[in-house]
């Protein structure tokens, strides 16, 4: 159909890892004009002075703010020029350390407990008990125990992120259907690899939906986490320009774990459609 | 444990003997006791084609999945060449109404899939899969997956999947019943040529009586639940069979008489 032309940029190797864009040329417009209008709504409003730009910038100042964050010079107290890229860093490791953590432990966990009836009366009450218990209900004994260290981040990062994981890697350990049980055994698996063969395979679709929770929840944490515990990152970066009253710079620390955010959850998304193609035909839409 | 009879049976190539075979059921939604099979007793010969007909919910599947390893009778019990059948396993093939194929896996890998348990090597099984898949038409569909097959391709890699692993019985619960009339006949007669290739025993649960007649040297009628074979009659009419003669048309007159009394005291129940 013309106008529901998908085009691919770039080399060959891109269109075989990014996704195809699935949308036609007036969907595509369509889905652009909403941001777009706010962008131009906030400048329209900072530059007629509808707001006061001392109170809330325009979008021209947050991105000088911003340019220097990333690119401006190195100086001893100015933590708002040039650390940019390594405050990305930072957040960004204490993130995926934390969150890979959570993935190992929390597949296996909830796989185990949604399999195993033992595993389950061994270890989901543990889960239940301590899964009411707000992360940042967590923070003060964290970082008593682990003082203004990298090891607060971590763990408050990984556990937060752990329980959305184990939760859906036990759902779909659970819904495992029975007769595929039935025809992995009739063809012969014997019944302590049915876990490998048939029970993780088939609960790939919630392991990922757990996986997206869980990163979404791990950059949550970060932001609190270096608000009030470790130093350094994004929301460190946050909190200080608050201290400094620099909202040019709280508003760039948002788009920028915005970005991240979104960045982190487009790539598990890519990453889950490559391994889930077989799911697709399951799905309605 | 009861003891073991010892006919023909015993020491065959397949052959099944169910002797007073009871199985109950917690219904779900009522939370009573549901009787499925009360002491039923059956023998399937090695080599022989039996269709278990009756109407829905008379314990054809529960028969089955009993033979088949995958549940236990309350009491009495189901051999396997004179062995108790304790469990599920290779020598005893299943195709299921609703495929089960793996749909994480491609139409070649689930056809391997068995073959790989049994120990063969990659190559080996790549083989032995190639040449089911062209038995049954489906060379060039190797990598789709099950969900891009129509239900006719599905039901046929299932059917090959239990093939390659050269089991000595095929027990097959409604696997047709899912599939377009057209589809249907089309598959009837390949598993009839299979058959006839092959020779295993097949249990085949249906609840169309044409299908019965035209495939089976025995129609086992069940009764409406709880569950007895209420009569077994042999087909005697050479393959492949012609579905418009008279002879066919007296069997399934007959059976559908037999089938009727059944079907009607499932509704004043």
């Amino acid at each position: 159909m013309p106008g529901r032309a998908v085009a691919r940029v770039g080399p060959s190797w891109v269109a075989g890892i990014l996704p195809r864009w699935p949308y036609g040329r007036k969907r595509t417009l369509r889905r652009f004009v909403p941001p777009l209008a706010l962008l131009g709504a906030w400048q329209v409003a900072s530059a007629l002075a509808l707001v006061d730009p001392s109170f809330i910038p325009g979008p021209g100042t947050v991105l000088r703010a911003w340019w220097q964050w990333m690119f401006g010079e190195r100086a001893a107290l100015s933590w708002y020029s040039g650390t940019w890229f390594e405050y990305v860093y930072l957040s960004a490791r204490r993130v995926l350390i934390g969150f890979g953590i959570a993935a190992l432990v929390g597949t296996m966990v909830g796989i185990l407990v949604g399999w195993y009836e033992l595993m389950a009366d061994l270890i989901d009450p543990i889960v239940q008990w301590l899964r009411p218990i707000p992360m940042t209900a967590w923070l003060p004994f964290a970082t008593f125990l682990f003082g203004i260290r990298e090891g607060a981040a971590i763990f408050l990062i990984s556990m937060g992120a752990f329980y959305p994981i184990v939760v859906n890697c036990t759902a779909g350990a659970e819904q495992t259907p029975k007769n595929l049980v039935r025809a992995a055994l009739m063809l012969g698996t014997p019944p302590r690899k049915l876990l490998l063969r048939v029970v993780l395979p088939s609960a790939l679709p919630f392991v990922f939906t757990g996986l997206r929770l869980g990163i979404g929840i791990g950059w949550v944490l970060v932001i609190v986490v270096e608000m009030l515990a470790v130093k350094g990152g994004i929301g460190y970066a946050m909190w200080t320009a608050y201290q400094f009253v620099r909202i040019d710079l709280i508003l760039a620390s948002m788009f920028t774990i915005g970005i991240l955010g979104l960045a982190s959850d487009r790539l598990l998304l890519v990453v889950s459609r490559r391994v889930l193609r077989w799911s697709s035909g399951l799905k309605a839409r | 444990m009861e003891q073991r009879s010892q006919g023909a049976l015993a020491g065959g190539a397949g052959g099944i003997e169910c002797r007073s075979v009871r199985k109950t059921y917690r219904d779900l939604s009522g939370g009573t006791e549901v009787l499925a099979l009360d002491g039923l007793s059956l023998d399937i010969a090695p080599r022989e084609f039996l269709t278990l007909l009756g109407p829905s919910g008379c314990g054809k599947s529960t028969l089955l999945n009993i033979i088949a390893g995958f549940e236990k009778p309350d009491s009495g019990a189901v051999w396997l060449d004179g062995r108790p059948i304790e469990r599920p396993g290779p020598d005893r093939g299943v195709v299921f109404q609703d495929y089960t194929l793996f749909p994480w896996l491609t139409v070649q890998r689930n056809v391997e899939y068995g073959l790989r348990e049994k120990g063969l090597s990659a190559a080996e099984a790549a083989g032995v899969a190639r040449h089911f898949l062209e038995l049954v038409g489906l060379a060039g569909f190797e990598q789709r997956y099950p969900h891009e097959l129509s239900g006719g391709m599905k039901q046929r890699v299932a059917l090959i999947r239990v093939l390659a692993i050269d089991p000595q019985i095929l027990l097959m619960d409604e696997p047709f019943a899912a599939v377009d009339a057209q589809t249907r006949a089309i598959l009837q007669e390949e598993l009839q040529r299979l058959w006839l290739q092959t020779r295993k025993t097949v249990v085949f649960v249906t609840h169309s009586v044409d299908e019965a007649i035209y495939l089976a040297d025995r129609v086992a009628v069940m009764t409406a639940r709880p569950g007895v074979a209420k009569a077994v009659v042999p087909i005697q009419l050479p393959r492949p069979r012609d579905a418009t003669s008279d002879a066919f048309n007296a069997y399934r007159r007959d059976i559908t008489r037999l089938i009727e009394v059944e079907a009607r005291k499932v509704f004043s129940t």
